[in-house]
């Protein structure tokens, strides 16, 4: 937990959240998970209640047999180690589903197809659907991947590799708005100090670390009302055609 | 049948960095001017601190005009077409690409402007690259230092002059040309890394300087100062800070109630008359096709769709488009050998999570003719530019520099201690026309209308790959100076859609190899002005929006001083 005290939307403090979370027990997954609902585009609050919340959240594109395979290679791409939380924690799988509803829906056929060849890879070469296999495994079939040795890929291992690597990298380092970063385990990885709409000469300065902020820009009441259309890129409303 | 609107004296099309210039001066004059923008207006609101949206998905602009028209790309006349660009960089939006752009303001330096006469008398005729049709410009500097100086003042630029009137300054650029007086804002501050950079360029005997930007460093004009918050980069400012059109002389035009502006209108076509002038220009809105009519008409929807503009408005008088009978249209076209750069690895965190990039220090020592090219193989400099400006995502996707693997718990502990400790310099390089590199419209991609897109025929010339490498080295001597322990040379890219487009419409007092003359006006249709970098036919090592607003302020000048013999 970030050391972060600022408010929410709700006017409750992050330590507050997590003060009530803790007083609720077990009974807080309810709760928490409402507040999730009723502020989709915060963070979740609480670490723990909150990633067991959000798991049982419906998926809104990705089936369970495509998201068990993609949690997986997320996992290894940006593992939980002993540095610290990665792309499981992050929820880097929620943010590339959400994605692939919205901005990334041209994508959602190299997911489907994707997905598929790499269940079917892993079960010709090592007798086992991807998710089951050992991390030695499936780090395995990740560089054979990467390397575009795996076959059974349309167009090739390599492009599907990289995509899921560049979502995995977005879905762990950005704006929890999206519904990655969760709890902002990807910023506090690299020392990022989060979002602030003024930075100080301090602020600047390489013999200082500025202090970390955990809110999503979208917790700015300026920004809270206009939130970015969730329409794909390239297909809102033509104007010349609307009336 | 399209709607006929009352008649304008001036009609603009397209109201970003240039358009939004000239409709200051022509309403201040009392001129009756409509200003035709395809996107919306843009409130600070809309300028969410948002990485994702801003930097990885491309703007999500109110209007996606822009994405619908992304020229297509081949390097060579018979080569095939490269992959086309997910992205327009260009914004449609009241104010255009300077909502999101960078900021930097730099006026040319004298070379710029006799790179041809000047390479001639120094080095002699055959140091022109073979195939260039590069040419002096119709006028130098110091014809146009008014016209920097009056948009300086009214937009907004923060810098710091190197010379005065002759009066070297070192704080500044000693080697930029002469202005009239000092900028009208100090310049944006240092951050700990850029004063660490600048230090090591003194060392090794160079000359760094802060750059010059359309971005307050105090508050200026009823607008605060920047508040160096880090999101600048293809993000708008949502305090004002950044001198936009869309906050600075469109809204001082408006005050005039001489200027309107229409927003979401598209325009497809400019009409011409029996005599071969401009009659007004068509455009959709709402569903809705409209006539505008005017005296003038003065085109700035940047480079590629300026010149779509006029291929597509075809006419009897100009049956191979508007402004188009000496097939010139299109030609001289060049994009800004600005990809090949340096990244550098320090051992240290940086802090440089905040800034922004017009945030930095400038090195001119490399760039024009400011150094020997006798024993050299190529002409033209490079601006080297180090500045603070990082984000998470950007972060994570770090060259690991051969240290670490790409992904996996080697990956992620290279990532945890090094997102804070590389830097890219930004290196603006001198680029120059060629005879086969053009634009054209594309014979089979047409946007959702019907109109074909661009189709751009370019590739970097041998000129630009020497250069670019000379200049590259320059950098890494600088960056290995001030403590990087390993440094990467990016490669030099190809000339598909780009931010800093050249040419097409070309200005030079010869109509055999120009489309505009001196005044931006066109050559064939007297009464059809063209504003943009489309008329610039040489680069320079620097960006070029303060140099099209000075160009965009001179042409609007121009009308309001000889309106009778343009509109005769
Ligand atoms: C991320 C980024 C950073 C940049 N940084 C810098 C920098 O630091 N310094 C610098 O000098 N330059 C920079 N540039 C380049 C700079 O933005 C351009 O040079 C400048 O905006 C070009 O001015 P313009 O008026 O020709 O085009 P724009 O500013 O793009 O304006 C064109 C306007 O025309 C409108 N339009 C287009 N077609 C039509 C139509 N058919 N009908 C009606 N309206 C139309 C558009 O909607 C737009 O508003 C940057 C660009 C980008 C993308
Ligand atoms: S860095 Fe400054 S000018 Fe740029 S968006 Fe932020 S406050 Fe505005």
């Amino acid at each position: 937990m970030s050391r972060d005290d600022s408010a929410d939307a709700r006017g409750l403090s992050r330590r507050e959240l997590l003060a009530r979370t803790v007083r609720f027990g077990a009974g807080a997954i309810v709760p928490v998970e409402m507040l999730v609902r009723r502020m989709p585009d915060n963070a979740a609050p609480a670490a723990a209640a909150a990633n067991q919340a959000a798991a049982r959240e419906p998926l809104e594109t990705l089936t369970a047999a495509e998201t068990a395979t993609l949690d997986a290679i997320a996992a290894r791409l940006i593992p939980t180690d002993e540095n610290g939380p990665g792309a499981t924690e992050a929820r880097a799988t929620r943010y590339i589903d959400r994605a692939l509803g919205g901005a990334l829906a041209d994508a959602r056929e190299a997911y489907r197809t994707g997905l598929a060849a790499v269940d079917a890879w892993a079960r010709a070469s090592k007798s086992a659907p991807f998710a089951q296999l050992s991390a030695a495994d499936q780090d395995a079939i990740l560089t054979q991947m990467e390397s575009n040795t795996a076959a059974g890929f349309t167009p090739d291992a390599a492009t599907f590799f990289n995509l899921v690597r560049m979502h995995t990298i977005q879905g762990t380092f950005c704006d929890p708005y999206y519904g990655g970063n969760a709890n902002f385990v990807g910023w506090d990885l690299i020392g990022y100090p989060g979002i602030r709409l003024a930075a100080t000469p301090d602020d600047q300065r390489m013999d200082r670390r500025p202090a970390r902020v955990r809110r999503s820009a979208y917790d700015h009441a300026m920004f809270a009302k206009k939130r970015p259309a969730r329409a794909r890129l390239g297909r809102i409303d033509e104007p010349w055609r609307s009336s | 049948m399209a709607i006929e609107l009352k008649r304008r004296n001036v009609v603009i099309v397209g109201l970003g960095a240039a358009g939004g210039v000239a409709a200051l001066p022509l309403a201040r004059a009392g001129l009756d001017v409509v200003g035709l923008e395809a996107g919306t207006w843009l409130a600070p609101e809309d300028f969410a601190p948002d990485e994702l949206r801003n930097n990885v998905r491309g703007w999500p602009q109110a209007v996606q005009k822009a994405n619908r028209e992304i020229p297509t790309h081949r390097r060579n006349a018979s080569a095939p077409s490269s992959p086309r660009a997910a992205i327009h960089p260009m914004m449609n939006a009241v104010g255009g690409t300077t909502l999101h752009y960078w900021g930097q303001s730099w006026r040319l330096n004298p070379w710029d402007f006799k790179v041809v006469s000047e390479t001639r008398r120094r080095y002699g005729a055959s140091r022109i690259p073979a195939g260039s049709t590069a040419e002096d410009w119709p006028f130098g500097l110091e014809e146009l230092e008014p016209y920097y100086d009056i948009v300086e003042y009214e937009l907004g630029v923060s810098g710091k002059a190197g010379n005065i009137q002759g009066r070297i300054d070192a704080r500044g650029n000693i080697f930029e040309g002469p202005r009239r007086r000092e900028y009208p804002m100090s310049p944006l501050r240092g951050s700990g890394f850029t004063e660490m950079v600048a230090d090591a360029a003194r060392k090794l005997g160079w000359h760094p300087f802060p750059g010059p930007a359309a971005i307050t460093s105090r508050a200026y004009d009823g607008r605060p100062a920047c508040a160096y918050h880090g999101f600048c980069a293809r993000g708008g400012c949502h305090i004002r800070s950044k001198s936009s059109t869309a906050v600075t002389t469109i809204p001082k035009a408006q005050q005039t109630k001489r200027f309107e502006v229409v927003t979401e209108a598209v325009v497809t076509t400019i009409e011409v008359d029996r005599n071969g002038r401009v009659r007004g220009v068509n455009y959709l809105k709402g569903g809705m096709e409209y006539f505008q009519p005017a005296d003038v008409v003065l085109l700035a929807s940047y480079v590629y769709e300026n010149v779509r503009l006029l291929l597509v408005s075809k006419s009897a008088a100009f049956p191979n488009g508007l402004s188009n009978n000496h097939g010139q249209i299109g030609r001289h076209y060049f994009s800004h050998n600005q990809g090949a750069s340096v990244t550098a690895l320090f051992p240290r965190d940086l802090n440089t999570w905040y800034g922004l990039p017009a945030q930095g220090v400038a090195i001119d020592d490399w760039a024009d003719d400011n150094f020997d090219h006798g024993k050299l193989d190529f002409i033209g400099g490079g601006n080297l530019w180090v500045y603070s400006d990082r984000r998470p995502i950007a972060a994570a996707e770090m060259s690991t520099f051969g240290r670490a693997p790409r992904w996996g718990s080697a990956w992620k502990a290279f990532v945890r201690q090094n997102a804070d400790r590389w830097n890219t310099a930004y290196l603006q390089k001198t680029t120059l026309p060629y005879e086969d590199n053009y634009l054209d419209l594309d014979p089979v991609v047409k946007d959702p209308l019907g109109f074909p897109v661009i189709r751009i025929t370019a590739d970097f010339k041998e000129n630009d790959r020497r250069l670019a490498a000379f200049i590259q080295d320059r950098m890494a001597v600088w960056f290995m100076a001030a403590g990087a322990v390993a440094v990467e040379r990016t490669p030099i890219g190809t000339m598909g859609p780009t931010t800093h487009a050249y040419g097409g419409t070309r200005m030079g007092d010869n109509p055999d190899t120009n489309v505009v003359n001196r005044w931006g006006f066109s050559h064939e249709a007297p009464n059809l002005g063209i504003l943009g970098a489309s008329v610039m036919g040489t680069s320079g090592a620097r960006n070029p929006t303060l140099t099209v607003q000075a160009l965009a302020w001179r042409t609007a000048d121009y009308l309001v001083r000889n309106w009778k013999a343009v509109t005769k």
